[in-house]
């Protein structure tokens, strides 16, 4: 099928991706490269992965319509992926079981992982857990902070969680501890990275995991009666985002929206919206778009969700943007936490903040594209993490509680 | 002949091999580091390593992560690394650079190859950048006339030891343990290894860095290596308090340690 954009090989899409890698790692990505190119051939692997999605993530995840949200998206239709139904609350957990069982296959025993929000540091303790893998999460000392209950969990769960005290304190400084770990230890340990981004093979290793998201709502929308006029999902790195597009890359009339997180606004230069306010440039392994100074030193970024605060951008994501394929739109704070009360408030379900700003991205195309239109919003994560930020956000702490 | 290969040669020729020296610019400041850079050319370095600082740096441990965070605190830019080539071309060593890819990308790899050859460098060592990543900066780089020194690990495939000493001029930088920059005890066979690999590669000159940080592993290493780089134990001396006088003692100890060998 020539001239299809789904399952881009890499190492390249278009001029973005590659391996900026330290020489010592790269065996190791050599080694993983050539493993996942064998184990994604090879039926047992696929069978032994189809079976933890079915019975241990409980895939395929559903659709759900949401009338009463919709009402405030200008009549459109509106349904969301439910991704946050997965097990440990996240898509994160559709990555980390395949490389977990790439990890066995490599015959490596330790994984090391970054988290920002916690939730692909949760996911990856717990496949560490079910696979016997010893664990070490690394996280930034400001996200421990905000996301101290996933900090709990992944202990529970046996991993051990180093804070990273270095830089900004989040994700990016989470990954760059994780590299150099990963450089010490490369032997025994494999890296479970939890997003499209960084070298080569992850980009589209990471995308093929989640491509399922997309392989599920594109035949779930045809069974309910067509495909959507627009996919809309949050990009932080961009996992969960890619996953929910590619099986839509060749549906021309499908228009695919990444919804990146515009913090206080970009005019204000405190934000994470990578693809509106940033320019190509290195970071973490690959050549994508990154927030950075005129020297190229990585800009701190800011955003009310950690787990899509991150100055970069999965390369095919980039590539995406710039052959016109996908429009990547700006979601503040505010616009995010707006949808984060509606969607509770109308609807019974607390998404994850992250995910909120996809669900900002449905009200405004909604608006836009008013009655008879029909939008799939990918629910990235559930929001029981994000409860005492929420209520804080919207003052609903006890009296002396709500003040930080 | 390139600046690198005759102070090679002169030192070959006083019996002995050179160290080289490595120290962030703008650490604790930029007039404090370039005075550092000096006193590391009057203490015996043959060749100083000059690194711009970067926000992200994956291969550096904690010492030089301190010392590049503090620098850019500092306000120090890529353009500071230049007036620090030119510093200590004028003290009489040999400059080179370290700098990771996106100061290089963000400047242009041209540009980047002709200000250090305008500014009187010699060449680039490249922490994350391996040849067959960046093919544009190796023909910049040849186009300047500035060599490009690649790194080679414990890890390095045969294949790909081959690739790397092929696109390396100047020397080949071998990281002798697996592992961020930074001080460790034993070096000795790990080390060895790694530069008779990369010598059977085609490997004119093998330098081993990451890891050394006294004079008497300094006098093990250039019994067998063909140079001994020094960063993390000379960034220490210096300190957040900018101790010329303790970098002094210790680029003093190093020298001697590189002198005493064979």
């Amino acid at each position: 099928m020539t001239g299809s954009l789904q399952e881009a090989p890499g190492p390249y899409f278009g001029e973005f991706g590659g391996r900026f890698v330290p020489e010592a790692l790269m065996a190791a990505l050599d080694e993983l490269t050539d493993a996942y190119d064998k184990a994604r051939i090879d039926p047992e692997f696929t069978r032994e992965l189809e079976r933890l999605a079915r019975e241990y993530t409980g895939r395929p995840s559903i659709i759900t319509e949401v009338p009463r949200f919709a009402a405030h998206c200008g009549g459109a239709r509106v349904l969301l992926k439910r991704e946050d139904l997965n097990h440990t609350g996240s898509h994160k957990i559709n990555n980390v079981l395949g490389q977990a069982l790439l990890t066995k296959r490599l015959g490596k025993s330790r994984v090391i992982a970054e988290t920002g929000a916690g939730q692909h540091g949760v996911a990856t303790a717990t496949a560490a857990a079910l696979m016997g893998l010893e664990c070490v999460i690394y996280m930034g000392e400001e996200d421990t902070e905000r996301q101290s209950l996933n900090v709990a969990r992944m202990r529970l769960l046996g991993a051990e969680v180093i804070p990273v005290a270095t830089g900004t304190r989040t994700l990016r400084d989470a990954i760059n501890e994780a590299f150099r770990d990963w450089v010490a230890n490369v032997e025994t340990t494999n890296y479970v990275f939890g997003t499209a981004a960084g070298p080569h093979p992850f980009p589209a290793m990471v995308r093929d995991f989640q491509r399922v998201i997309s392989v599920e709502s594109r035949a779930q929308m045809l069974e309910l009666g067509g495909l959507p006029d627009a996919v809309l999902a949050c990009v932080g790195g961009g996992s969960n985002a890619i996953g929910s597009f590619d099986a839509f890359l060749d549906d021309a009339g499908v228009r695919l929206i990444g919804c990146e997180a515009a913090g206080d606004g970009v005019e204000t230069g405190r934000h994470a919206a990578t693809l509106t306010g940033g320019r190509p440039g290195i970071l973490h392994g690959s050549m994508s778009y990154i927030l950075q100074d005129e020297d190229g030193q990585t800009q701190p970024s800011h955003s009310i969700s950690a787990g899509l605060d991150y100055p970069g951008v999965g390369p095919e994501h980039t590539w995406l943007s710039s052959i016109g394929r996908a429009e990547y739109w700006p979601v503040t704070d505010a616009e995010a936490m707006e949808a984060f009360r509606l969607l509770t408030r109308t609807e019974g379900i607390l998404p994850a903040i992250e995910s909120a700003h996809a669900l900002a991205g449905a009200i405004r195309l909604g608006r836009e594209l008013g009655p008879g239109s029909t939008l799939l919003v990918t629910l990235s994560g559930r929001g029981d993490k994000d409860v005492e930020q929420a209520a804080r956000w919207f003052e609903m702490l006890p009296e002396g509680e709500g003040d930080a | 002949m390139s600046a690198l290969a005759e102070v090679f040669d002169a030192c070959q020729a006083e019996g002995r091999v050179p160290l080289v020296g490595y120290l962030p610019v703008g650490y604790p400041d930029v007039p404090t580091s370039l005075a550092a850079m000096r006193v590391l050319v009057e203490a015996g370095c043959d060749i100083v390593e000059i690194g711009p600082p970067y926000s992200d740096p994956v291969l550096d441990g904690p010492v030089i992560q301190h010392a590049a965070a503090k620098a850019l605190e500092g306000g120090v830019k890529v353009d500071d690394a230049f007036a620090a080539v030119r510093a200590v071309a004028e003290a009489g060593a040999v400059p080179v650079v370290m700098s990771y890819a996106n100061l290089m990308l963000q400047r242009g790899w041209s540009r980047f190859a002709a200000d250090l050859k305008a500014a009187g460098g010699a060449g680039v060592i490249t922490p994350d950048l391996t040849p067959d990543a960046a093919p544009e900066w190796v023909e910049a780089a040849r186009e300047e006339g500035v060599d490009t020194i690649f790194l080679v690990a414990p890890s390095t495939t045969r294949e790909r030891m081959r690739l790397t000493c092929d696109a390396s001029t100047g020397f080949v930088y071998a990281t002798p343990l697996m592992g961020v920059t930074g001080e460790r005890a034993a070096l000795g066979d790990a080390a060895q290894r790694v530069v008779s690999e990369a010598r059977a590669a085609g490997a004119a000159r093998v330098c081993i860095g990451v890891g050394v940080s006294t004079g008497a592993q300094a006098t093990e290493i250039a019994g067998f290596a063909d140079g001994v780089i020094v960063g993390t134990a000379f960034v220490r001396a210096l300190g957040d308090e900018g101790d010329l006088e303790r970098l002094r003692a210790k680029v003093t100890e190093l020298a001697e340690g590189v002198r005493a060998a064979r």
